[in-house]
């Protein structure tokens, strides 16, 4: 008896914590449906802000024209930016693990030692002099600015370390004797054995940038480069504000990553946990 | 070759081949090469930037500078004019309060998520994908939502508070007021990622050994004795991860306050990091701007020495 009502206590907390986790990301997608911003946050204040009786696209339909904002435009930049970070990211630091695992490489020990220090060091700590000098490069206001930057990645290469080493060296000296060069040794071995640490490393990469906002405010100034991150709190800091157009613009950023969320959900969480593992 | 069965080894007489090595290809000069290009990545991007703040800290350097006023070394003048800065002790007061509230609160809430839904009940992962959502929906959005939360006088939250009270808690200007705005911003802030911290206890959690409660029940220990004595305990290295990584995240707080209060109202929610945004990008006092980002860099080594001191004394 009492179990059963233990079990019901449990499921009515954990129902009231994912209604408190969901309610505002209702209200966000609620609201991107109304028309009207004084009607909109009129209706903040009542139980009408979790429900619309007559949803409408014009929200939608004015973001995705771009008259407001280049939603098109931000959205593929940051889709470009991360992208790219995230496939290079895989090869470089996926290559700098390998070097390290397998050719006794003099003063290994010490390199290991200082990717493993550079894991905390958050950009926040680097980031004033990391503008002086892409400034002093000329590449402020680019795509390569947001890209080169974040790269090589030292916890990465610190997933990557350990996972090569847990790859027997058979494999490689089969393939030597068959006389494969050490660059395709990592291209056809290496690599595609790495699948589950390239995924968390993806993950991990891929939303630290899609999370960011210091570094794309310092260094972006121009709607063709900047991303959404930037793009969505400039368009929340401007008076009066939009509710509706704002919201529609917040969905519609969400929507892809939550798509791939749900769809790889495992993955996602994978990743967080191996965050845990930090050496 | 292939026969690895036990006693297979010792019947067949091992011939020792001379293994092969990536020497065969000038071994070194190829491991190199693959470790090229993220070392000179992480030397120009991160190491260089870091000894960078270090020297500049020293100098009078400014992201654009006059061309009649050239960079002088000028001894410990910044960090003189930070410490006696009072918006500089603000903002660290700030950031410390945050830290303060959200790493006990946050890790706290979120071992109870985790353990309300580390069970065998059916819609485990439906739970532990809603309370992870927020980790993956970028921090700008975040703030834009509870921004729509916090209007004055009308917003979501003044209207719920106002209903739960039967009217007796008058509506709060959250963003601009000064004995709210801190709260708000800590409050948006555990949402976004108390799941993140969930999945790190869940993990934990999963690691302990099911025989430990086993043999507690066949004590008669009660729930509350199987938490005191196996679960805390056990869980050790996570509260550890969880608490040093938590203080490292909220000393990095800057995406909420920027967007939502601008530091405001009358610095009640400036922090670190956005004082250092201010000095070296808005104000363009680069060699300042580096004093403060060396102080920030001691308080990060500072937590992560703690953690590998709490660490090495348990191993």
């Amino acid at each position: 008896m009492t179990d059963t009502w233990l079990t019901a206590a449990r499921y009515g907390l954990k129902t009231f914590a994912a209604m408190l986790i969901l309610a505002p990301i209702t209200v966000m997608i609620v609201a991107s449906f109304k028309s009207g911003s004084v009607a909109i946050v009129s209706d903040f204040s009542s139980w009408r802000a979790l429900w619309v009786a007559d949803p409408t696209w014009e929200n939608y339909d004015r973001v995705l024209s771009g008259a407001v904002v280049p939603f098109l435009r931000v959205m593929f930049n940051t889709t470009l930016i991360v992208t790219s970070i995230v496939v290079l990211g895989v090869l470089v630091n996926s290559a700098c693990a390998y070097g390290l695992a397998r050719f006794g490489l003099p003063g290994k020990g010490v390199m290991l030692s200082l990717i493993i220090a550079l894991i905390i060091l958050p950009l926040e700590s680097i980031a004033v002099p990391l503008l002086l000098l892409v400034n002093r490069m000329g590449i402020t206001d680019t795509y390569i600015v947001q890209i080169i930057p974040f790269i090589a990645h030292p916890f990465s290469i610190f997933l990557f370390y350990q996972f090569v080493q847990q790859i027997p060296r058979d494999l490689d000296e089969a393939a030597i004797m068959d006389g494969a060069s050490p660059f395709t040794i990592w291209w056809r071995i290496i690599l595609p054995l790495s699948g589950p640490v390239i995924a968390t490393v993806a993950i991990l990469q891929g939303l630290e940038y899609w999370n960011s906002y210091l570094w794309p405010l310092m260094v972006t100034r121009s709607d063709e480069v900047r991303p959404v991150s930037v793009a969505v709190a400039i368009f929340f800091e401007r008076d009066p504000k939009q509710w509706g157009e704002i919201m529609a613009f917040s969905v519609m950023a969400s929507l892809p990553i939550i798509i791939a969320y749900l769809f790889f959900q495992r993955l996602f969480i994978r990743s967080a946990m191996s965050s845990a593992v930090k050496g | 070759m292939t026969d690895t069965r036990i006693g297979a080894a010792e019947s067949v007489p091992r011939t020792e081949t001379p293994k092969p090595t990536y020497s065969v290809y000038g071994g070194r000069f190829a491991g190199w090469g693959f470790v090229m290009v993220a070392l000179a990545l992480l030397g120009i991007f991160v190491v260089a930037p870091f000894l960078m703040s270090l020297g500049l800290s020293f100098t009078n350097q400014r992201l654009v500078q006059n061309p009649n006023v050239p960079v002088q070394f000028v001894g410990l003048r910044n960090y003189e004019r930070l410490f006696t800065d009072d918006d500089f002790w603000n903002a660290l007061g700030n950031t410390a309060t945050f830290a303060l509230v959200v790493v006990p609160v946050q890790s706290a809430l979120s071992l109870c998520l985790a353990m309300l839904i580390n069970s065998n009940l059916p819609g485990r992962n439906v739970f532990r994908t809603i309370y992870f959502l927020p980790v993956i929906i970028t921090m700008t959005i975040i703030c834009v939502i509870w921004g729509a939360l916090y209007i004055f006088p009308g917003g979501a939250l003044n209207a719920l508070l106002g209903t739960l009270s039967g009217g007796l808690i008058e509506p709060v200007d959250w963003l601009d007021d000064r004995r709210f705005a801190m709260g708000a911003i800590i409050l948006c802030s555990i949402w976004a990622s108390v799941g993140f911290q969930m999945v790190i206890y869940l993990a934990g959690l999963q690691n302990i050994p099911e025989e430990l409660y086993e043999a507690a029940r066949m004590d008669e220990a009660s729930g509350w004795q199987q938490f005191w004595w196996i679960t805390m305990p056990m869980l050790r290295p996570t509260h550890v991860f969880v608490i040093i990584a938590t203080t490292i995240f909220c000393f990095k707080l800057f995406t909420q306050v920027q967007i939502l209060t601008q530091g405001g109202p009358r610095g009640a929610t400036d922090t670190l990091v956005r004082y250092i945004y201010v000095q070296g990008f808005s104000e363009l006092r680069v060699g300042f701007a580096s004093a403060a980002t060396v102080v920030f860099l001691l308080i990060v080594l500072g937590i992560s020495l703690v953690q590998r001191a709490v660490i090495g004394r348990e191993e």
